[in-house]
């Protein structure tokens, strides 16, 4: 234990037996938080047009416009060990042809750091509302709901859903021209 | 150095070989997951995941997928996997979905294989449960440089034959 390479080598490997102990606590420390927030979200003015859906061998599908609101403060999702949070507004809705549906209207990405309050009036989808067929039309039980995915410093990427939901009741006709 | 030695040198590498294999197929086994380990190779899921960043993979084919879901999936024919974050699912009797990068401004179908419209759970390796920043960068690095590579590793064999503790 005298030489210049001995002591290096105990140094480097100390530090890194360290680094790890501390990262795995660091994971430890903030796994069984709940991470939700109340959210409130509400939507209106839906049109349904039906158009070609490249996606579906030329096919038609429904495609929704509306207004979108959504107000959150996920200042209490922000613990120390949380780098970002990635925040989506998904529709769920299930239909004759899929039970299950699930499509992003609307994401945000916040930093550490950033301003953790989401005040959105009136704004269109971010991503195109596509069904996957033509059942949309009449839909009387659309859910919107807001979900993040809290990414850690290091960790467990935990995934969260905000406290609040709005039903989504769907037009009985199509709109003709254009949005 | 007698035979002894040379013998105790050598049985000691093959135990921390051993161990490491032992430590990944161990880790194989609890997650599931036939590669339960990757490195973060692109910036298309920045800022949360930066080149070098380690993911952790789990694969439970009982937990559906489901929107937000970040996945590591292959396209039938590149062996490339990408990471990459699940945003619409329609499920009938298996789950079909699409998935885009956070850091790319369009949904994936420009990558899937011609004709291909959505992933099912068979192209899925895994989803990533566990994240550790920056200890991906020497695999990087490594790749990178094919040299270095050989360098690192042929010092650390010499290391191991000829310390004597």
């Amino acid at each position: 234990m005298h030489s210049i390479w001995s002591r290096a080598n105990t140094i480097f490997a100390f530090t890194l037996s360290v680094l790890s102990a501390v990262t795995f606590c660091c994971f430890l420390s903030t796994i069984w938080l709940p991470n939700t927030a109340p959210v409130t979200i509400s939507a209106s003015n839906p049109r349904l047009k039906s158009m070609v859906d490249y996606a579906s061998d030329g096919s038609k599908s429904d495609v929704v416009m509306l207004s979108l609101n959504i107000q959150a403060d996920v200042s209490s999702v922000f613990n120390w060990n949380v780098k970002q949070l990635f925040i989506y507004l998904v529709a769920e809705y299930s239909t004759m042809k899929n039970h299950l549906n699930q499509v992003v209207l609307w994401d945000k990405i916040i930093l550490r750091n950033e301003k953790t309050v989401i005040i959105e009036e009136s704004i269109p989808p971010k991503y195109y509302y596509i069904d996957d067929g033509n059942n949309l039309l009449s839909h009387k039980n659309v859910t919107l709901v807001l979900k993040w995915n809290v990414i850690p410093n290091a960790g467990y990427l935990a995934m969260a859903q905000g406290e609040g939901q709005f039903v989504v009741q769907m037009p009985d006709n199509y709109i003709s021209g254009r949005f | 150095m007698n035979a002894r030695q040379v013998g105790y040198q050598c049985l000691n590498f093959a135990m921390i070989v051993s161990s490491a294999l032992m430590i990944w197929k161990g880790l194989m086994v609890v997650t599931g997951c036939e590669s339960p380990i990757v490195v973060v190779l692109t910036g298309s899921m920045e800022p949360a995941f930066q080149r070098g960043d380690i993911l952790i993979l789990t694969m439970d084919i009982n937990d559906p997928i489901r929107v937000g879901d970040i996945t590591v999936f292959k396209i039938d024919g590149k062996d490339i996997p990408i990471v990459h974050r699940v945003i619409k699912v329609h499920e009938k009797n298996g789950t079909r979905f699409l998935t885009k990068g956070d850091n790319n401004p369009t949904d994936d179908r420009g990558l899937y294989a011609p004709g291909q419209y959505w992933l099912t759970l068979t192209d899925v390796v895994g989803r990533a449960k566990g994240f550790v920043p920056y200890v991906g960068m020497v695999t990087i690095l490594m790749n990178d440089n094919p040299k270095f590579k050989y360098i690192v590793l042929g010092l650390l064999g010499l290391f191991v034959l000829v310390h004597r503790d």
